[in-house]
């Protein structure tokens, strides 16, 4: 599974990664976030993209992954 | 509806409600809440410029950051973090205010004003999109500000500290504070009854993420249609509110602390949302994240505190009386939109991966 690394990232970026990460319409995705609105958003706009969306906490974070 | 929708609106008409209360009780009209005025009223208390019309310790702005914190400590939310680049979010911050005051407001007022039928707060939303498409253009091709890390607690919990300091002096030795007597800075609602507006602000803000700047921002970006309504129903309430207390007056001419100077309502309200979209939020927003321990939005607020200090002590704000800024203020909006761009294009299409 592809993975992007948005930890120490402020919103939009982590979004604006996302978008770019899913531009060649993978399968699954996971992005790695620590901070709650970065969690929220991703995961907002990983829905408003179709995919559904776990959240699991991790060290220091969250992993949210994208799974078509 | 989303239940952050569903939130979002709720907090966006108690925010406006509270806002036309705040007017009301003794705030200057449309300026329930202006993140850009007060903070250059405080800047005025301090004695860090001396125009004597705008000097007054305004609690909102103490109980938006108090606000933030307690909510944010008692969630599990507060996190110290900062180092991402602060030398230029204290400037951007800078330059965010100095623009916002040749409007006279801040997104949050400019919304207020648009409740209070004032239509140059239209012209300076026009501006206030422009900035922050241009903003877009810049983050949807890499622009960041880079990375923040994790800080001591301490970092995290040093603008709420000065801001309890700020209180504590203005109960009980409010003699160390410039105050005026006459203009925008006379005008207030009791402390206490601030002090309170400020942390129910400051605690919805903070579970809803409100965002002037973000809810217009993620439509361009990602047509995220969520953060709008917060200040969609701001707006509503606000309105409402003014018909209601008799405030609404529908018009360009002889608005409350307005301007009619289209070009530079527009100008500064671009600087704002282009300056506020690389910050990653509205005034508002800079002041709850610094609440829940983000010391690179401590800086930017820091940044505007100097800004409203620099705009006043050379004479670059907008003026009700002479209709708009003058050269200074003229030339300023300029090369500040100059620079932003330079520092935009450089932090996006010159940075390393």
């Amino acid at each position: 599974m592809k993975e992007i690394d948005c930890f120490g990232l402020s919103c939009p970026i982590p979004v604006v990664n996302t978008k770019k990460a899913l531009k060649d319409n993978p399968d699954t995705l996971s992005v790695l976030v620590d901070n709650v609105a970065a969690k929220e958003n991703v995961s907002r706009f990983g829905r408003a993209m179709s995919y559904n969306v776990s959240v699991t906490e991790i060290e220091g974070g969250w992993k949210i992954e994208l799974k078509k | 509806m989303s239940k952050e929708k569903r939130n979002l609106i709720i907090a966006g008409v108690l925010i406006g409600a509270v806002s036309v209360a705040l007017v009301a009780l003794g705030n200057p009209k449309n300026m329930g809440f202006c993140i850009a005025c007060f903070i250059r009223d405080i800047a005025g208390a301090t004695k860090l410029h001396s125009a004597a019309v705008v000097q007054y310790v305004r609690p909102e702005i103490i109980g938006l950051v108090l606000g933030a914190w307690i909510i944010s400590m008692a969630t599990g939310e507060f996190k110290s973090r900062g180092g991402s680049s602060p030398m230029l979010r204290f400037i951007i911050g800078a330059f965010v205010m100095i623009g916002a005051l040749v409007f006279l407001g801040c997104p949050f007022r400019m919304i207020l004003r648009l409740a209070g039928g004032d239509l140059n707060a239209l012209v300076a939303l026009f501006g206030f999109i422009a900035g922050i498409a241009c903003g877009c253009f810049f983050l949807s091709r890499g622009f960041s500000l880079g990375r923040y890390y994790k800080q001591n607690s301490l970092e995290g919990h040093a603008l709420p500290a000065v801001n309890i300091l700020l209180l504590v002096l203005l109960i009980a030795v409010p003699s160390v504070f410039a105050f005026s007597e006459k203009g925008p800075g006379s005008m207030h609602a009791a402390i206490l009854i601030s002090l309170a507006a400020g942390l129910i602000v400051g605690i919805l803000a903070q579970k809803t993420r409100l965002c002037m700047v973000g809810g217009i921002r993620d439509i361009i970006l990602v047509k995220d249609y969520t953060l709008i309504f917060g200040f969609i129903f701001i707006f509503v309430a606000a309105l409402i509110g003014n018909l209601i207390t008799g405030n609404f007056k529908l018009g360009f001419e002889g608005q409350p602390v307005a301007q009619t100077a289209h070009l530079w309502n527009f100008l500064g309200m671009f600087i704002v949302g282009l300056g506020s979209s690389m910050l990653g939020g509205c005034p508002l927003r800079q002041l709850i994240l610094a609440g829940e321990g983000n010391s690179d939005s401590a800086v930017a607020v820091l940044g505007m505190f100097t800004g409203a200090a620099v705009a006043h002590n050379f004479k670059l704000v907008g003026n009700a009386t002479e209709n708009g800024p003058n050269t200074y203020g003229k030339v300023a909006v300029i090369a500040i939109i100059i620079i932003l761009l330079a520092i935009a294009a450089v932090r996006t299409f010159k940075e390393e991966k």
